[in-house]
C-alpha cells in the first residue's frame, strides 16, 4: 500500500468473528488491508492479478480473491480468512486432512486452497471429485500436482461434520 | 508496489440515482467500478489511470433477475455465479450459462458482472457472443433518464461503445422464445479455467414446423469487437433440409467477416482456422438435429 495519503475511510467489518475498524484508502486492496493493517498474514499474495487464488478469502459466504477487492467493497461484510479455520489451538478437520494427505508442500497456495475448499464444503458438504476440481480451478499450485489436495478435500468431506 | 492508491478516489453512493447525479455533475470524471475483476487487475499492474471511481457493487437494485412471460431482465451487477444458478437462464439461455461457467474460476465468477464484461468492451470477452445471439437489449441510464438499445451495434470499434460518459449500463433484457431452439457455444483458450479466449463461438437456430426460421452466429476474439456474422447466418438459414446446409459457402463467408490479429494469445491464422472449425461443429449440430421436417 502507499504512504496512506489521499482519501481515507473508516472501514468496519467482521473478520473471523471479530468486529474491526480500519482507517484506509477505499481503493486499497482488501489483501493489503488484511496483511498490512490487521497483520493477518496467512492470506498470501501470489500473482496480484486474480489468477492464482493465493489471496482467496470468504466474504459473506462467497469465495473472492482479496487482491481484486477494493477496501470500500468490504464495508460491513463478514470475512473468514485462513486464520479463522483453526479454533482453540486445534486445526480444523480440513487442515488436518491437508496434513494427513500431504496437500501442502511449499505452502504458498495452501491458505487459498483451504479457503476455496472450506467455501465449497459449506455450499456442498459432499462434493464429487469433479466438483472439487471445478471449485479449486482458480487456485494454482506449483508443487503438489493437485492430486493430494483433491484427496485432502475428499477426506475432509468424508469425515464431514459441521466443524470443517 | 507498482501503484499508488492516493492517485484514486472511490465514492460509494447510497443509490443508483445518487451515482448518476455525481456522474452528471462531472461528465467523464467518474468511472463505474463493479466487481473490480478487470479494473483491480489494471490497478495492481500500474496501468489504471488515476481519477475518480463510483462504487456500484453495493447497489443491490442493480443485482436483480426479473422474469416475465416475454423476457428475462438482468441487473448489470448480475454475477457469473448468479447466471449459473438461475433456472430460467439454464433452461432457455444455456449459452449464457455456459459462458458464465467458463469465465475465470469460482472466485472470479462470484465477483465478475455482466455489466462489467460489456463495459470493459474486450473483443475477446465470453458473454457477448451469447448475448448477441439472444438479441439482448441494454438499458443505459443517466440522470436524464434511461434508454434501451439493441446490444448489437453497442460496440462501435476497438474498446469503443455507445455508452455516454454520464451513463451506466443498468440492465440487460433477453427476449424469451418458446419453441424449438438449438444452441452451440464453444470457447477455445489455453486451459479450461482462468483463461482468456483465443476464439469464442456462439450459434443458435430457431426451428418452426421442422424448418429453420432463423440462425444467429456471433464470435469473440476474431475482430476489433465481438461480431455477429449476418452473411453466414443467411446462408445457413436458407437451407430447407439438413442436406441443403452449405457448409463450404458458410465457411467462406465467415472468413470474410473476420479480421483477426496476431497477439500474445494467438495468431490470426490460428484464430481464423479455429473459428471456421467451430462453425463446422455448429453445422454438424444443425444437421443432426432431430427437429427437421421429414421431406
Ligand atoms: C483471473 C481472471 C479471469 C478472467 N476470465 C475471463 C473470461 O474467461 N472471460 C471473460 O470474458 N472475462 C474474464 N475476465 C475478465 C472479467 O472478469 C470480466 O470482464 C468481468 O465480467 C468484469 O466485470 P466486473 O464487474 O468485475 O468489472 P469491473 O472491473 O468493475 O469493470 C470493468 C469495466 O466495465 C466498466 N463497468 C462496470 N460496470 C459497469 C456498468 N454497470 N455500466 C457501465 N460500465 C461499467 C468499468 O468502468 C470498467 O471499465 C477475467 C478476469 C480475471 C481477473
Ligand atoms: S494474489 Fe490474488 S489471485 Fe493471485
Ligand atoms: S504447495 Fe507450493 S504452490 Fe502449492
Amino acid at each position: 500500500m502507499s504512504d496512506g495519503s489521499g482519501q481515507q475511510i473508516d472501514l468496519h467489518f467482521v473478520v473471523n468473528g471479530q468486529a474491526v475498524t480500519v482507517r484506509c484508502h477505499p481503493m486499497a486492496r482488501l489483501l493489503d488491508v488484511l496483511r498490512e493493517e490487521l497483520h493477518l498474514t496467512g492470506t498470501k499474495e501470489g500473482c496480484g492479478e486474480g489468477e492464482c487464488g493465493a489471496c482467496a478469502v470468504v466474504m459473506d459466504g462467497e469465495l473472492v480473491n482479496s487482491c481484486l477487492v477494493p477496501a470500500a467493497q468490504a464495508a460491513g461484510v463478514q470475512l473468514r480468512t485462513v486464520e479463522g479455520l483453526a479454533a482453540g489451538g486445534r486445526l480444523a478437520p480440513l487442515q488436518e486432512a491437508f496434513l494427513h494427505c500431504n496437500g501442502a508442500q511449499c505452502g504458498i497456495c495452501t491458505p487459498g486452497m483451504l479457503m476455496a475448499a472450506f467455501c465449497l464444503l459449506q455450499h456442498n458438504p459432499h462434493p464429487s471429485e469433479e466438483a472439487v476440481r471445478v471449485a479449486l480451478a482458480g487456485n494454482l499450485c506449483r508443487c503438489t500436482g493437485y492430486a493430494k489436495i483433491v484427496a485432502a478435500v475428499a477426506r475432509a468431506a468424508q469425515e464431514g461434520g459441521d466443524a470443517l | 508496489m507498482r501503484f499508488d492508491v492516493a492517485a484514486y478516489k472511490l465514492r460509494t453512493p447510497q443509490s443508483v440515482q445518487e451515482a448518476l447525479a455525481w456522474m452528471a455533475a462531472e461528465p467523464g470524471a467518474l468511472r463505474p467500478l463493479a466487481g473490480g475483476t478487470d479494473l483491480m487487475v489494471l490497478l495492481a499492474a500500474g496501468k489504471l489511470p488515476g481519477g475518480q471511481f463510483v462504487n456500484l457493487w453495493p447497489l443491490r437494485e442493480l443485482r436483480t433477475i426479473e422474469v416475465t412471460s416475454d423476457s428475462v431482465t438482468l441487473g448489470a451487477l448480475t454475477t457469473y455465479s448468479d447466471v449459473q444458478a438461475h433456472p430460467v437462464l439454464q433452461q432457455e439461455f444455456p449459452m449464457l450459462v455456459e459462458a458464465a461457467r467458463q469465465t475465470g474460476g469460482w472466485a472470479i465468477q462470484n465477483r465478475g458482472t455482466l455489466g462489467g464484461n460489456i463495459g470493459n468492451a474486450s473483443p475477446a470477452a465470453d458473454s457477448p457472443p451469447a448475448l448477441l445471439c439472444y438479441d439482448a437489449e441494454l438499458e443505459l441510464r443517466s440522470a436524464q433518464g434511461s434508454r434501451w438499445l439493441p446490444y448489437h451495434g453497442f460496440h462501435t470499434g476497438y474498446r469503443q461503445t455507445l455508452l455516454r460518459p454520464d451513463e451506466i449500463i443498468a440492465r440487460l433484457r433477453l427476449p424469451r422464445r418458446r419453441g424449438q431452439r438449438l444452441h452451440c457455444y464453444r470457447k477455445v483458450g489455453p486451459r479450461q479455467a482462468q483463461a482468456i479466449s483465443k476464439v469464442c463461438f456462439a450459434g443458435c437456430a430457431d426451428l418452426e414446423d421442422g424448418r429453420l426460421v432463423s440462425v444467429r452466429i456471433a464470435l469473440g476474439g476474431v475482430a476489433p469487437t465481438v461480431v455477429r456474422c449476418p452473411e453466414t447466418e443467411h446462408i445457413l438459414a436458407a437451407a430447407t433440409s439438413p442436406a441443403a446446409l452449405d457448409e463450404a459457402a458458410a465457411r467462406a463467408s465467415l472468413s470474410r467477416q473476420m479480421a483477426p490479429i496476431d497477439d500474445i494469445r494467438s495468431t490470426a491464422r490460428y484464430r481464423r482456422r479455429v473459428a471456421e472449425n467451430l462453425l463446422g461443429q455448429f453445422v454438424a449440430v444443425l444437421r443432426l438435429h432431430p427437429g427437421w421436417a421429414t421431406p
